[in-house]
Formats: C-alpha cells, sequence, structure tokens
C-alpha cells in the first residue's frame, strides 16, 4: 500500500491501468504526448484485487458506506449483470431485436446511480441500463423499445431520467439545457450526462461544456471511456486522456477507477455536492472497460485483441467487491444466496415482463406526435384505420 | 424420440425459429449443435453456436424442456424464421401448441446490414497483438490509422516483412523497439502498429512520397505483408498495379516461405527486438532490457494452456521415442500421380495426406496406438475409430484439432479433411468440438525442415507421430547409391499403454506403406 493513497495501483503490473488511451496494440501509437503522468492518476479506493486503500481527500465522501451499504452495492452490480445477461438472452431468442450489453460498466453505472437524489434529472446513452435501474425504471420498460414495442420506454418524469438517447452525445446538449433551467428555478437538483469515449468526439458534447461551463450550469458529464467506440479504440480520438479536455472547457475534471463501484460513488457525490453548491459543472472520465460486443449485432473479436480482454476480466468491478467483502466477513452464505435469489427473481420479472408486453395495435403509431388532438393526424389515422380493415379477417396474434 | 410427445402427461411442443440475430439478416449458419434430440436443456442454457454475417453467437434456449426435434443439422444456412429446433414443455396445456402456419412463414427479406460492426473479411479477426505499450515520446504524431495493425495471413507473409503486429512474446511493457529492422536498405514496413515513435516518424516522412497505386492494391500489399516503397510500378505513370504487388511475393516467397509458421516469424522478429539499440530515448529499464537481451512476457492465455498441457502430459505419461528413417521416392511418386488424377482435381494432396492414411492403416492393425489411459478409472479406453489430431499452428497458438474418424475416410476425403482443419485453424476459427476427443495426433515438423524429433503427446492420447521434411539424399537402392526421397519418422508413445513390440511394429507398418505404398494391398 504506498503512501500516496491516491495512486494505489502504481508499481504493480496488472493493476496499472493504460493511460485512458490507447490499449497497447490497438492500431493507434497515441499517447499523452507531453508529461506521461496519468497512468496512475485514477481515484481508487478498492483495487483490483479487492484491497481497500484508504484515500485522504475521497474518504470522507463515503464514510457513510458501512458493510451492509456495501453489500446493497454489490448486489445492485450482481443484479445488472443479470438483467444484462438475461436482456442479451432475450435478443439471441429473437424476443428483442438487438441489445447494448454493459457488461464491465457495473461499478460505473452503479457507483456513480446510487449517488443521485430522485430530483435530479439523469439524460443517458442507451447503455445506461444499470442507471435506469437505479432510478427505479420498470423492469420491462427498459426492453420496450428494443422490442421495437414502443418508441420510448417510460415517462420521463416518473423517474427523473430521459428514455434513452441514441444519438452520440445529444443527451449532453439536453443535460445542458435542463441544468440552465435549474438554475432559473432556483433549486439545488442537479442534472447529470452518461455518454462514452467515443462521444467526446461529437460537437454536440463540446458545445454542451461551453454552455455549461459559460452557465456555471448544475450538470455533471459523466464519461464512461470503456475503451471501444464500437470498432475504433479510444486512443484513436484521445491523444491525452479524456479527462484532461475538460480544464480547457473551464470545466474541473477527475479521472476514477470505473470499475471500482466505492470510488465512481466518492467522485460523483463530490461533482453533485459542487453543483448543488453553486460550483458549477464536473467532468469525470470513468475508466471502465467494454467486456462484452458494442451490441448483440456486433463482433468484437474483428477488432479486439484477446489479451486486452483477459487483463480486463482481472479487473473485474464484482469480483473485486465480493473480495472486499469476503475479506469483511460479509460474504456468507446467507448473504450470497439472498442477492442469487434477487437475481434470479429480477431476471424472472424481466423476461415475464418482455413476454407479456402487448403487441401495439397498427394505429398507435399516431399516438404521441403531438400531445394535443390534431384533425389531420385523426383523419390519416381514420384512413389508415379503413384500409387495414379492407383485409379480412384481421390477424388475431401477431408472429414472430 | 423425435416424435412429439404422445404421452398422456400436459405437455407442449415449442418450436424455436431462427431469429433475426444482428439488425436485418435474412440467414444464419447452424455452425454446431450442443444438443442432441432427447436431451434436457434449461433456460437460457446453449444449445448452438451460430454463424450470421456480422458474428458467431451462442443461441440460448428460450424454454426449459425436452429437445425433440432439432430441424436442421449442423452446417446448414438456414433462412431467419425457419424452425430449427422443437422443445417439448411439461406442465403447459395441449391447446398451447404452436406450429407454424405455412402462410406465416416469414416473408423473404433483402440484406440490410446497417451500421453496426466492423466491415472484416470473413476469417480476417485480429490476432493476439505484442503486448507492448512502449509510448510514443515526445509530441504525438500525426496518425496512419489506414495503416493500423492488420491481420496477415500467415501462409503468405514472406520472410523479410518486418511482422511487427505479430509478437506474442514481447514484453508486457518497455519492448525494445526493432530499429534494427529498420535499417536502411531494409524495407519499410507495410505494416505499422506504432512499436516505435522511430518507425512512425519514418512512415510518416514517407507518406507524402507513397508510391501511387489504388486502394485495393494497397490493402492487398498490406494484407500479403509487401511494401509499396520497394516496388517499381509498371503501369501508366509508374502506378504500382495488382500484378507488381504479387509478382514481388512471388519474388519473397521461397519454396518454404508459404508454409513459414507464425512461430517462426515471431522468433525472427524476437531476435530482431532483442537484437536493436532500442529506442531513440530509451527509458532506463528499456535499456537494461535491451542490455541484457531480455523480454519479459507474462504467462497467459494459449501460451499458458498449452504449457500446462504438455507439462501434465510430459510428466504423467512415460514417454518412448522411435525413429525410422526411410525411402519415401514411392510415395513421392504416388502424390504425383495423384495430383494429376481426375478424382483429386482441385483438392491439394501432400506427403501429410498420405501419412495421415498410412497412419489410419497401420492402426487398424496395431489398435493399442489408439487408446488411452484412464487412471481416474484403472482402465485402458480402446477406442474403435480415430480421431486424427493434426497439430497446427494459429494465430492463437498451438493447436491440434482433429479428424473424426479418420479411418473411415476414403484418401480424397482425408485430403479435403485436413485442408479444411488447416484452413479453419489458421484463421483462428476452429471450434472447440474439432479440439475435444482426439485419438492419436501427427505433428509435420518438416515444413520447417527439421528431420526429427522427440514430440509430446496430445494428453489422454497414447501416440503421436512427427514426419520429418522430405530430403533427397543418397541412399542404397537396388544395390547402388542413388539420389532418393529420404524421411524420417519420430514416434513418441505412452509406455504405460504402449509396448516397445506394439510401437515398433506401428512405425514399422507406416513406414512399409510409405516407402511401398503397394503394400497396402497386404494390410487391408
Amino acid at each position: 500500500m504506498t503512501e500516496d493513497s491516491t495512486q494505489p495501483g502504481a508499481g504493480s503490473d496488472s493493476g496499472s491501468y493504460p493511460q485512458g488511451t490507447a490499449p497497447s496494440g490497438t492500431g493507434g501509437t497515441v499517447h499523452p504526448g507531453p508529461g506521461r503522468e496519468g497512468a496512475d492518476d485514477l481515484v481508487r479506493l478498492v483495487d483490483h484485487h479487492g484491497v481497500r486503500h484508504p484515500n485522504r481527500h475521497y474518504d470522507a465522501l463515503v464514510a457513510d458506506v458501512d458493510g451492509a451499504a456495501l453489500q446493497k452495492l454489490y448486489e445492485d452490480m450482481v443484479v445488472v449483470r443479470r438483467i444484462d445477461a438475461e436482456a442479451t438472452a432475450l435478443q439471441r431468442q429473437g424476443e428483442l431485436a438487438l441489445w447494448p450489453p454493459l457488461l464491465g460498466q457495473e461499478a460505473a453505472q452503479i457507483g456513480s446511480g446510487r449517488a443521485l437524489r430522485s430530483d435530479d434529472f439523469v439524460f443517458s446513452s442507451y447503455r445506461e441500463n444499470a442507471v435506469a435501474y437505479c432510478r427505479g425504471v420498470d423492469l420491462a420498460d427498459i426492453l420496450r423499445v428494443w422490442r421495437g414495442n414502443a418508441s420510448s420506454g417510460w415517462d420521463p418524469y416518473t423517474i427523473n431520467m430521459a428514455t434513452p438517447q441514441v444519438i452520440i452525445g445529444a443527451q449532453t446538449l439536453h443535460a445542458t439545457g435542463y441544468a440552465m433551467g435549474i438554475i432559473n428555478d432556483g433549486a439545488d437538483s442537479v442534472a447529470v450526462t452518461y455518454f462514452g469515449d467515443g462521444a467526446t468526439s461529437q460537437g454536440d458534447v463540446n458545445e454542451a461544456m461551453v454552455f455549461a461551463a459559460s452557465y456555471q450550469a448544475p450538470v455533471i458529464f459523466f464519461c464512461q471511456n470503456n475503451h471501444w467506440a464500437i470498432s475504433e479504440p479510444v486512443g484513436l480520438q484521445a491523444h491525452v486522456p479524456i479527462a484532461r479536455r475538460a480544464p480547457g472547457f473551464g470545466i474541473p475534471s477527475v479521472r476514477v477507477d470505473g470499475n471500482d463501484v466505492l470510488a465512481c460513488l466518492a467522485v460523483t457525490r463530490e461533482a453533485l455536492a459542487r453543483a448543488r453548491s453553486g460550483g458549477g459543472p464536473t467532468f469525470i472520465e470513468a475508466v471502465t472497460y467494454r467486456m462484452g460486443p458494442h451490441t448483440t449485432a456486433d463482433d468484437p473479436t474483428r477488432y479486439r485483441d484477446a489479451n486486452e480482454l483477459e487483463d480486463w476480466a482481472a479487473r473485474d468491478p464484482l469480483a473485486r467487491i465480493a473480495t472486499l467483502l469476503d475479506s469483511l466477513g460479509l460474504l456468507g452464505a446467507d448473504y450470497s444466496d439472498a442477492v442469487k435469489a434477487k437475481a434470479d427473481a429480477v431476471a424472472a420479472e424481466l423476461r415475464e415482463g418482455c413476454l407479456s408486453m402487448p403487441e401495439p395495435a397498427p394505429s398507435d403509431v399516431f399516438r404521441h406526435v403531438y400531445s394535443e388532438p390534431n384533425s389531420w393526424l385523426e383523419r390519416q389515422q381514420d384512413h389508415y384505420e379503413r384500409y387495414l380493415a379492407s383485409f379480412a379477417p384481421a390477424p388475431q396474434e401477431g408472429t414472430r | 424420440m423425435s416424435a412429439p410427445a404422445t404421452d398422456a402427461s400436459p405437455t407442449t411442443v415449442r418450436e424455436f425459429r431462427l431469429p433475426d440475430l444482428g439488425e436485418g439478416l435474412t440467414e444464419s449458419e447452424i455452425v454446431q449443435w450442443h444438443v442432441t434430440e432427447g436431451d434436457t436443456v434449461e433456460l437460457n442454457q446453449i444449445i448452438a453456436d451460430v454463424e450470421t454475417a456480422k458474428a458467431v453467437v451462442e443461441l440460448p434456449s428460450p424454454y426449459a424442456g425436452v429437445v425433440v426435434r432439432l430441424h436442421e443439422a449442423a452446417g446448414t444456412v438456414v433462412d431467419v424464421g425457419s424452425p430449427i429446433v422443437s422443445f417439448r414443455i411439461a406442465g403447459e396445456p395441449e391447446a398451447v401448441v404452436r406450429p407454424v402456419p405455412e402462410d406465416e412463414a416469414p416473408a423473404r427479406r433483402e440484406p440490410n446490414l446497417v451500421g453496426y460492426g466492423a466491415a472484416v473479411e470473413k476469417g480476417g479477426r485480429p490476432q493476439r497483438r505484442s503486448r507492448s505499450t512502449v509510448p510514443a515520446v515526445g509530441a504525438p504524431g500525426p496518425q496512419v490509422p489506414a495503416l493500423e495493425a492488420t491481420v496477415l495471413p500467415a501462409t503468405v507473409l514472406p520472410a523479410q516483412a518486418p511482422a511487427q503486429t505479430r509478437t506474442p512474446t514481447a514484453a508486457p511493457k518497455r519492448t525494445p523497439v526493432p530499429t534494427a529492422a529498420l535499417a536502411p536498405g531494409r524495407p519499410l514496413p507495410a505494416v505499422h502498429d506504432g512499436l516505435s515513435e522511430a518507425s512512425s516518424q519514418t512512415v510518416v516522412a514517407h507518406a507524402d512520397e507513397r508510391p501511387r497505386s489504388t486502394p485495393p492494391v494497397r490493402k492487398l500489399a498490406r494484407d500479403l505483408g509487401i511494401a509499396l516503397e520497394d516496388l517499381a510500378g509498371t503501369g501508366p505513370g509508374a502506378l504500382i498495379t495488382r500484378a507488381d504487388v504479387l509478382a514481388a511475393l512471388a519474388g519473397a516467397a521461397g519454396p518454404d516461405a508459404a508454409v513459414l509458421d507464425a512461430a517462426v516469424l515471431d522468433a525472427a522478429v524476437l531476435d530482431a527486438s532483442t537484437a536493436s539499440v532500442g529506442s531513440p530515448e530509451p527509458a532506463r529499464d528499456e535499456r537494461s532490457a535491451a542490455a541484457t537481451g531480455e523480454i519479459r512476457t507474462p504467462i497467459k492465455g494459449m501460451r499458458k494452456h498449452t504449457a500446462a498441457a504438455m507439462v501434465a502430459s510430459a510428466f504423467t505419461a512415460p514417454h518412448v521415442t522411435e525413429f525410422l528413417t526411410i525411402d519415401v521416392t514411392p510415395t513421392m511418386e504416388l502424390l504425383a500421380e495423384l495430383k494429376g488424377s481426375r478424382a483429386f482435381e482441385g483438392t491439394k494432396v501432400t506427403p501429410l495426406t498420405l501419412v495421415a492414411k498410412a497412419v489410419c492403416i497401420a492402426v487398424a492393425r496395431n489398435p493399442t496406438l489408439n487408446s488411452s489411459w484412464d487412471e481416474a478409472a484403472q482402465e485402458i479406453v480402446q477406442y474403435s475409430g480415430v480421431n486424427l489430431g493434426i497439430a497446427a499452428a494459429t494465430p492463437r497458438g498451438l493447436l491440434v484439432p482433429n479428424i473424426k474418424g479418420a479411418q473411415g475416410l476414403a484418401l480424397v476425403e482425408l485430403a479435403r479433411a485436413l485442408n479444411g482443419l488447416t484452413e479453419t485453424a489458421r484463421a483462428g476459427r476452429t471450434p472447440p468440438a474439432d479440439l475435444a476427443g482426439g485419438t492419436l495426433s501427427i505433428t509435420n515438423i518438416g515444413v520447417f525442415g527439421i528431420d526429427a524429433g522427440t514430440p509430446i503427446l496430445n494428453p489422454g492420447e497414447a501416440a503421436i507421430l512427427a514426419m520429418g521434411a522430405v530430403r533427397s539424399m543418397p541412399w542404397e537402392y537396388q544395390g547402388a547409391v542413388a539420389l532418393r526421397s529420404v524421411m524420417t519418422l519420430s514416434l513418441s508413445f505412452d509406455h504405460r499403454l504402449v509396448d516397445g513390440e506394439q510401437g515398433s511394429r506401428f512405425l514399422a507398418d507406416v513406414g512399409t506403406i510409405l516407402r511401398n505404398p503397394a503394400m497396402v494391398l497386404t494390410m487391408v
């Protein structure tokens, strides 16, 4: 254990992370040019061996996380991993058109998601299903869009989380605008936007950061650097750690071990406190890894080095917390059984919710176009229904 | 077994139709079934591997129940929406049976491969790459993404290609940079993986004066490891053409280069790395590593598995190795004849093909060689069929996929099976089933120009035959010395199972066949 607790991984081969840029041999030569610090500038409280490292600054932010709270965080991660696995299976079984797995990113999403207050508002990408779980989403609603059952999965105001944005990075603008609204309201809630390393190349994200800094808006830019923008390695588009871009916009930033749920909780809490007290935006780069494919339609073995996956499997976010709990005597059979039962129950609920989802009627396509009645649209709907009625008898049950 | 449930218990038969596993796919190939009819499966149990245009994926069972029918065999390309497997599910009312009415069969869709996934040729997977993490020193140079590491088919790499992309044994970090490979006069690397700033700058410096060529030709050159800078274009305005690249390949690749294995290349690259003087600004560790010529590599992945298997085999089975050197001129003549025959048109036949056949014939006369020692059960397992393993150097490392039921294959079938096995292995696509269940193996060290060795048994097998290179040598022939084609066979066997007598008889039989293929008439 090093004296400087901000660098707990220093000197350990398997524990040291790539510099947030190119993993070795991924095709780019890119690495931070001036100054090669950054390799071990990650905030890390629990290393990949499950060892808790004291940290002068961040310990206070998670002082309330006792054994029971840590057990809850672990349970959350097990459950969302199970949700992810079940949804992947449902896609393979033809029940979903597509699914974007989050395998490997559980700690980044649970750690940050559990730091939020219910009146904070989340603007996420399509991979943040663990965040949605933290927000209390109805499980079947996560799948609704992927099943082609609805245009959006849930009412954003019931859980204060916008439905997932598929346009890369666009949600950062929505979050910043919402945060500017919070200032106008005089409230102390915070907008949190999630996006990936690839999104940081989008104009939207950069514009959002300019506006967030200009207005000192209470918004958190939570970037999950999972190392791959579909098939492009992060090093290709980030010559310096992504977090180091933010200060250029006037936004303080932090790099955190995205596979350390406790550290993710701590840095998110710090950013939330800053935003609530008028301190403006924060950029968090959670360095994690997408262990699965980009989506179920992707084959990462075509572009990814197998060694890399092995390296990151050794840094699994769940395994380290299990080890820590075990060392604290908190991973007893009763607890483990309960966690497994919870995950099984959630998976069963998810599957049942998916399979029992009513098929939408053809005319449902006309709903939600306008919030108020529209005579021209009603006319179209009428025509369409009469057209469909001409095919008698109509099929009783849709087939897949 | 395949009939739907007819008993009185309330059961349902449900058909599972092939879903669209990607986005907008119209068909997929069933690579492999993991279940057979009659198997009981759990929900989400993996029942098959399916290959789409985008990926090989695992199919989880949508039901818990009994597999009553597999509608399609492995290897079949199935339209999306066609039934592939039926399950009998207990405890559901009979009425829920859902057959597929013909008119509900899915409408044929046009392929629409939008959006996702890297567009890579079949089999063009990235190989396990160097674990070096030498970052660029100083300001990052311009990126050359088009030159990023690309898969190089092992079969066509010319020997002089720098091949920096494939150094599985390079250091985990602080790799000495193989600048020696970039000495004046040496060809510039066509493939650049960013190992060294020096090479990066060199490539960038030359980027402006890149020889003229078209993108498909540049890709071809890159795939083949040919440096365009070395070529003189014969097209209009000195344009480098496809023919120029192929001509360079033919010139560069010696007769043995085509079969040069990844391991050999790796060793060559390693030598170059070790001999190099390091990067322009080597860190202290790099200097010391270069000084001692030491490169440390974490033991993991294939290397780890291979090591464990070899240690287990070497220290479990007492190995005996015997050698036999024979005049295989008649076999080579037969080979030439087969190559010209219509039956073998389009089929590659090599000395390995005939050795494999000879082994199958010889093992039928000496079945002890085709057995296994079951320590746990205290039993000797005698196999009736031969699952013939072929040691193959692949992008993933050493693999020994086997040909199931090799003893029953006619020579032409065996030749095709060998070709298929090798191609699949080279492409890194060997399915796990091909690796399991081997009973006897052959390793062809002759392709490396080696004569003999003491091969280590593939774990669980009783024998392994190493075939050496076919050499033209002075040899006794009809009472005089003549130049003949001579080969050495090395046979290792598990002395727990196989005595010297049986091993010797087997090896002698193989030798007899290769010395005079007509002698097969006395054996079968």
